[in-house]
């Protein structure tokens, strides 16, 4: 049996991911209990440049085809089934993200091997696997002991730190041969960059950030008031978003944008995960909401536990009068 | 063409979510449940591209508790028909479901399978790309945007970090996982949901064969650290805000 660690390389036009050194930082981990190897596992097409940046890995697995340098679900799924197939290693950890949801659970469907989701810890107790998810929008941690010889977690950004995964030195490098390629069902067709035009949220200092707590889209213009007497700009969480409230270019976290202001205020917001991935490394993060074991004060420095339409205007009308 | 969308149940996250005596599962006896979010959006797509391009639409889900009226509230917002799977499946696994719904979505027509990216209780993976692997048909999830291409494919649109999207055209049969439909879920009035359920019925189909589990046992559950480094705040509204203004005072986010 082996007792390897792989982790699955997410990489974006010839950029590694920074959650594929924080997982090679909890693979160190791992691998230390299970006295395996790390073992990187890359798919793509002119990878060698970004091996070099897997110093933390003892080996890197690179399958390279023309036909897999952009990615499709099916196409790197398969590449890396035929891997982990063959070489079944302990654990395998994917990210959480929109590539990692599709392969994560793909290749536990494909390989049978179970797959313990929104991992934000992972350690072995002897031969046991142990992995704690966060669910329920971050509200509840899940201890889960893990079946079986192998198995695939897909693992949370922003849950243990990149720094352990950068080491110098260069591992050596295996070529694996991809699957032969067989009529795609999944085709990429192209590339769309965010629309220019309005506001880029990442380059603002003051971010006051609204989320599915200010009800209604009625009650937008209280926040946007506040942004304005601060000199920030208004973001917002999914939810709203997707309401249509807002603009998309306007979305912070994992499907929106990362941003790293100056003053992060969430305003109604819980603080799934999914959200402080994108904001997580903000400079003072204030957050007002109503419920007090909200996961979003977790990160914040400063929490309010109140109603938002009672201070939200008062500190507007005490920031107009100072300035 | 014709579109099949798993909806699951879920609780309800704006409400105190309590660990059950056993400490393995939440307690389920005063749990109010809903629609996962995303399954909404992925009602509302089924029915945005009925109205645009003609299509049959059926609603399906797991008798996890309380489907009814979410199905009936489904049928009212312009679906087709609805499925429901008896059992009992409270608390089911992500496998578990991906098996039961392949079993019966393997028996009817069955062209593009839409159902929500995620849910908030999937704690082994995502339903809808288990269910693709079942069916052995394609998959993508983080998707936006689904346009048809003639009868045999779709293109869609799947989200990646930082606002950057690629455009995909998949094979039907495909299952997608739908993050946002193109506009918002619409909303059926309380009367005409009552009406649909005077008039229209549920269809119900048996499950067949071995309910797969997650393949982990939860050991226990816990309530992150609530508040971790957060500061509280506290006092009347006037004081809270004076406290906040001094705080964005002193670090020269407001100009004096």
């Amino acid at each position: 049996m082996s007792r390897d660690i792989f982790v699955v390389v997410e990489h974006v036009e010839q950029s590694v991911a920074d959650i594929s050194f924080e997982m090679l930082g909890r693979a160190r981990e791992l691998a230390k209990t299970t006295g395996g190897r790390v073992v990187a596992v890359a798919v793509g097409h002119d990878l060698k440049p970004l091996a070099c940046e897997l110093g933390a890995a003892d080996a890197v697995l690179l399958s390279e085809a023309p036909g897999l340098a952009q990615y499709t679900p099916e196409a790197h799924q398969r590449a890396l089934e035929a891997i982990l197939r063959q070489r079944a290693p302990r654990v395998t950890l994917v990210a959480n993200t929109a590539m990692g949801m599709d392969l994560a659970a793909g290749l536990s469907g494909a390989l049978g091997w179970p797959l313990v989701a929104y991992c934000r810890e992972a350690r072995m107790e002897g031969d046991r696997l142990i992995a704690v998810s966060q669910i329920y929008g971050g509200k509840i941690l899940a201890e889960a002991a893990v079946d079986g010889p192998n198995a695939i977690l897909s693992v949370l950004a922003g849950s243990s730190p990149a720094d352990a995964g950068h080491a110098p030195g260069s591992p050596a490098i295996e070529e694996v041969e991809p699957p032969a390629p067989s009529p795609a069902r999944v085709r990429f067709t192209r590339l769309l960059k965010p629309e220019a035009g309005d506001v880029d949220i990442t380059r603002e200092a003051i971010l006051v950030s609204v989320g599915r707590g200010i009800q209604s889209r009625d009650n937008i213009p209280i926040v946007r008031e506040l942004a304005e007497a601060l000199g920030g700009t208004l973001s917002a969480s999914r939810p709203i978003v997707d309401q249509g409230w807002l603009p998309k270019t306007r979305q912070v976290g994992k499907s929106g944008m990362t941003v790293k202001p100056k003053l992060y205020l969430a305003i109604g917001i819980s603080g799934a995960p999914e959200h402080l991935e994108g904001m997580r490394g903000a400079e003072l993060i204030v957050a007002v909401n109503t419920d007090p074991n909200a996961p979003i004060f977790g990160v914040a420095h400063y929490g309010v536990v109140s109603d938002l339409f009672e201070v939200l205007p008062l500190l507007t009308e005490k920031i107009k009068a100072t300035t | 063409m014709n579109i099949v969308v798993p909806v699951k149940m879920v609780p309800d996250l704006v409400e105190e979510l309590e660990i059950g005596p056993d400490g393995r599962d939440l307690d389920r006896s005063f749990l109010r449940l809903r629609i996962n979010e995303f399954d909404e959006h992925a009602v509302e797509e089924a029915i945005q591209l009925k109205e645009k391009h003609g299509a049959s639409v059926t609603v399906i889900a797991l008798d996890t508790g309380e489907v009814d009226e979410t199905l009936f509230t489904c049928l009212a917002k312009g679906a087709d028909r609805a499925l429901k799977i008896p059992g009992d499946f409270a608390g089911i696994s992500s496998h578990g479901a991906a098996a039961v719904l392949a079993g019966v979505i393997r028996s009817i027509p069955h062209d593009l399978i839409l159902t929500g990216v995620q849910a908030p209780d999937d704690r082994d993976g995502q339903v809808g790309v288990l269910l693709a692997e079942a069916l052995r048909v394609p998959h993508v999830s983080v998707v936006s945007g689904v346009e048809p291409v003639g009868e045999e494919a779709v293109t869609v649109r799947q989200e990646y970090a930082g606002g950057v999207m690629a455009e995909l055209e998949v094979d039907l049969p495909c299952v997608l996982g739908i993050q946002a439909a193109r506009q918002a879920p619409r909303y059926a009035p309380v009367s005409k949901v009552r009406q649909t359920m005077k008039t229209a019925k549920l269809d119900e189909m048996p499950a067949a064969g071995e309910v797969p589990g997650a393949g982990s046992t939860v050991l226990r559950l816990a309530k992150p650290e609530s508040g971790g480094g957060a500061e509280r705040l506290e006092g009347t509204p006037e004081e809270i805000a004076d406290r906040l203004l001094a705080i964005l005072r002193d670090r020269g986010l407001v100009r004096t």
